[in-house]
């Protein structure tokens, strides 16, 4: 495994390698919400949810680039001014009340400003208003399983691609055996639990980023705006295959939906007789774990 | 009592042991100081390379050379570890603390000696079961935060946890000691005519840290035990299959961690502060507001503790709650930023590398402390929670700015602590390698964690290589920076250059710079009487 790693990526290979993701990229063509090189910002938005956070997110952001950007003008303003060649007699100043209830009453007015939006999606993205259908989502060590309680009551699990099984434009560490279709334009319930450790279901492009709490119940919501292909990873470290078990969610049209149930029920019905597969990684630390 | 031993009890003021005596069996502030110092420089060495090595596998996507991910695991849990533990608090309390308390407010020692000795030497034995756990039984890959049921015996068995927990059992006894010896010295011991009012900011940073040890500290040890005898002795605190609640664990250990993130920065406020208003010849600017302000922080650090937890499945109303009380904070740290600012604003300020270091320092702490309100946002955070956002935004804060202090009070002190001078140059080159490296290392990690990259992976996407490879030179060039304090360090200590009683001439106005340099043995054999405010 680790050669065929090796293989695409030489040890200084660094720039060929950003080519190769490129086109990798682009070949991928498809709409997929995934990272793109040198990213500096959030995935598109899928969700309801992930766009108010986008526009949440650009008002801090601006205000905290203000802030910022205040502070080096200051500073740079006092390197120039108050330096002890052009400014030999230091002041005597101590005190200006005046000055510190400004500083204080204004980033109270900010905080302000920035509470109500924060309260307004705290809030929005809690719990889903009408849901027309649940998923059920289980994390294991290291690999998830899912639930469709009201379309059939089918069990699956889902696996990480390994590498030297990753086919050209797939997306290594990303990819699943069995990814999740879900109808696009449908409010869906995420109900999550673990039956090992804690671990986190999370894909960025919804917005969604929940602990799954052996023990607990956790609930979240989506609404898929656009059908493509979403991928997120585990986002609680959960052990030694922490970084290896993604999450890829495949939204499909309500009809392609109800098609893919029909056949997802035969073909995962005695899914919880089949052996568990997990991600077996070549690690001995691993096999005294297990 | 006969005429000898008479005469032996008052010898000369430098009477010292010496050899090795002078040193295991020490109980002057000074030597435990250095003895704090020395450890701490140890430990940094070991956690630096634990992080240089981290960034060198993340440096492209692919395995590059750590095929076993529980021990990639186990260097993030040891990195954490030792920089918190072994590296911040024992430079920034135990050394600074030691030093400079009884010198600064004008006492010969502290106020429990020997419990100054026993509270040193707790640590090299908590820093040897640490280093003893990473290297049996696979060691804790389980984070710094030791989240169960992650380190409970069915998925971490073997003894590696559980000599880390021992660890920190001892560390923590080592920080209590220390917090119950500061307390009661700088409570009981000024000297006449310094009210609380008239203490330097450091003073005040160091009561402030000792009461947040004292209070935070023992909650950690409780946990601790409580998850000791989950593994060992089959309670179930932690155990849901027993009645217990993975989430206890959580609540338990961020209200002691999310205080110890300011037991870590608030003594790097009180080295700030002393040394911009050192290079701006001028007394800090509000300085009610500002011993207040980290009284306030302190006393609000304690009821934000669940903030670390927004994805844990609260209720929306506890989310709000701790978004609130959050944002909170912002206020009296903006009062403290813009304090240094009108301290430095009319100065006349000398550029020498410890104002170079603070200016970063303020800079660099104001950088993390905007992404701070973000992730205060339990909404906004949904998206950064567990990324490498959280990752750069508690390091711009912690790795930038408490390095930035502890770089800041050792050119600012060692002339006082060693009696040399520093070589000038050099040192300046170091800030600004240290400035540059720390910036490429850690602001992509925003990218990246915008982009969606989690925490604690070993390897990740293709698409994330481009930040990641830049981080990754950031932190070999921070790297270079260290060396480069180390070269520094041993110039000082070699170098014949020495310096006078107050190298740093009018600005330098709190007692330490009343002795000679290097500080005797024993000092301030006259008390010092205040009449005016040191700090003012």
């Amino acid at each position: 495994m680790q050669n065929s790693r090796r293989l695409i990526i030489g040890i200084n290979s660094g720039v060929a390698f950003f080519f190769a993701a490129f086109a990798a990229f682009l070949a991928s063509g498809a709409n997929a919400a995934e990272p793109k090189p040198w990213q500096m910002n959030f995935q598109p938005a899928a969700t309801p949810v992930m766009e108010k956070i986008i526009d949440f997110h650009n008002l801090l952001l601006t205000i905290q680039v203000g802030i910022v950007v205040l502070v080096l003008g200051l500073m740079l303003y006092i390197i120039i001014k108050f330096n002890s060649k052009s400014n030999p007699e230091p002041s005597k100043t101590t005190h200006n009340t005046a000055l510190e209830v400004i500083w204080t009453v204004i980033p109270i007015v900010i905080l302000i400003v920035l509470a109500v939006p924060s309260m307004k999606l705290l809030f929005f993205m809690d719990k889903a208003p009408n849901p027309e259908m649940t998923l059920k989502i289980t994390g294991h060590q290291w690999y998830w399983s899912y639930e469709y309680p009201d379309n059939g009551g089918f069990e699956f699990d889902s696996n990480m691609v390994p590498d030297e099984e990753i086919k050209p434009g797939q997306r290594r560490l990303l990819e699943v055996d069995n990814q999740v279709v879900l109808p696009v334009n449908t409010e869906i319930r995420l109900l999550m639990t673990s039956e090992d450790v804690i671990h986190n279901w999370a894909i960025p492009s919804f917005g969604v980023k929940m602990d799954t709490v052996p023990g607990r119940t956790n609930e979240s919501w989506i609404k898929v705006t656009k059908p493509g292909v979403y991928y997120g990873q585990c986002s609680e470290l959960c052990g030694v295959n922490h970084g290896f078990m993604p999450v890829a969610v495949k939204v499909v049209s309500k009809e392609e939906f109800k098609k893919w149930t029909a056949k997802a029920k035969k073909e995962f019905a005695n899914a919880k007789d089949a052996p568990v597969k997990v991600v077996e990684m070549n690690s001995p630390a691993q096999a005294k774990l297990r | 009592m006969s005429e000898t031993a008479h005469a032996d009890a008052h010898d000369d003021h430098d009477h010292r042991p010496t050899g090795w005596r002078r040193w295991v069996y020490s109980t002057n502030h000074k030597d435990i100081g250095t003895m704090y110092l020395a450890l701490a420089m140890v430990a940094a060495i070991v956690g630096a390379a634990a992080s240089v090595v981290i960034r060198m596998e993340l440096h492209q996507p692919g395995i590059q050379f750590i095929t076993d991910f529980q021990f990639y695991n186990v260097l993030v849990t040891a990195h954490g570890f030792i920089m918190v533990f072994f590296v911040v608090m024992p430079a920034l309390i135990g050394g600074f603390g030691n030093w400079f308390i009884p010198l600064m407010i004008g006492t010969p020692d502290m106020a429990f000696p020997r419990m100054n000795n026993i509270s040193f030497w707790l640590l090299p034995a908590a820093l040897i079961l640490l280093v003893i756990a990473g290297l049996i039984d696979g060691g804790p890959g389980t984070g710094w935060t030791v989240y169960p049921p992650l380190a409970n015996a069915d998925y971490h068995p073997g003894m590696a946890v559980d000599f880390g927990i021992l660890s920190l059992h001892l560390a923590g006894a080592s920080s209590i000691l220390g917090a119950i010896n500061f307390i009661s010295t700088i409570i009981n011991m000024r000297a006449p005519g310094m009210t609380f009012h008239r203490m330097p900011l450091f003073i005040w940073a160091m009561l402030l840290t000792a009461i947040l040890l004292l209070l935070a500290i023992p909650v950690l040890a409780g946990a601790l035990t409580m998850l000791l005898t989950d593994r060992n002795f089959g309670t179930a605190f932690f155990d849901p299959a027993g009645g217990g609640d993975p989430l206890l664990w959580q609540h338990l250990f961020w209200f002691f961690g999310h205080p110890e993130v300011y037991i870590m920065i608030i003594p790097a406020f009180g080295v700030i502060s002393e040394i911009v208003s050192t290079f701006s010849k001028k007394p800090i600017f509000g300085y009610l507001g500002m011993a207040y302000a980290m009284a306030a922080i302190g006393v609000v650090g304690f009821i934000v503790w669940a903030h670390h937890m927004y994805t844990v499945g609260f209720n929306v109303e506890t989310r709000a709650y701790f978004t609130l009380a959050t944002m909170v904070i912002a206020v009296p740290t903006g009062i403290k930023i813009f304090s240094w600012l009108a301290t430095m604003w009319g100065g006349s300020i000398k550029f020498d590398t410890p104002m170079l270091f603070a200016m970063g320092f303020i800079f660099l702490f104001v950088v993390g402390g905007v992404t701070g309100v973000t992730l205060a946002n339990a909404g906004a955070d949904q998206a950064f929670h567990d990324t490498y956002f959280v990752v750069a935004h508690f390091h711009y804060v912690l790795s930038v700015a408490a390095i930035f202090a502890m770089y800041a009070g050792f050119y600012y002190w060692i002339g006082k602590m060693s009696g040399k001078q520093y070589p000038e140059g050099l040192a300046r080159l170091q800030f600004w390698v240290t400035f540059i490296g720390v910036n490429i290392l850690f602001f992509p990690q925003h990218f990246a964690g915008m982009a969606g990259m989690p925490r604690r992976i070993p390897d990740y996407p293709d698409a994330y290589a481009g930040w990641n490879m830049i981080s990754s030179w950031g932190a070999y060039i921070t790297a270079v920076g260290a060396i480069l304090f180390f070269v520094v360090l041993w110039k000082t200590l070699t170098s014949k250059e020495t310096v006078s009683a107050n190298q740093w001439g009018t600005g330098a106005n709190t007692l330490e710079w009343t002795v000679e340099s290097p500080a005797p043995f024993h000092t301030h054999e006259q008390t010092p009487s205040i009449s005016t405010q040191p700090a003012e």
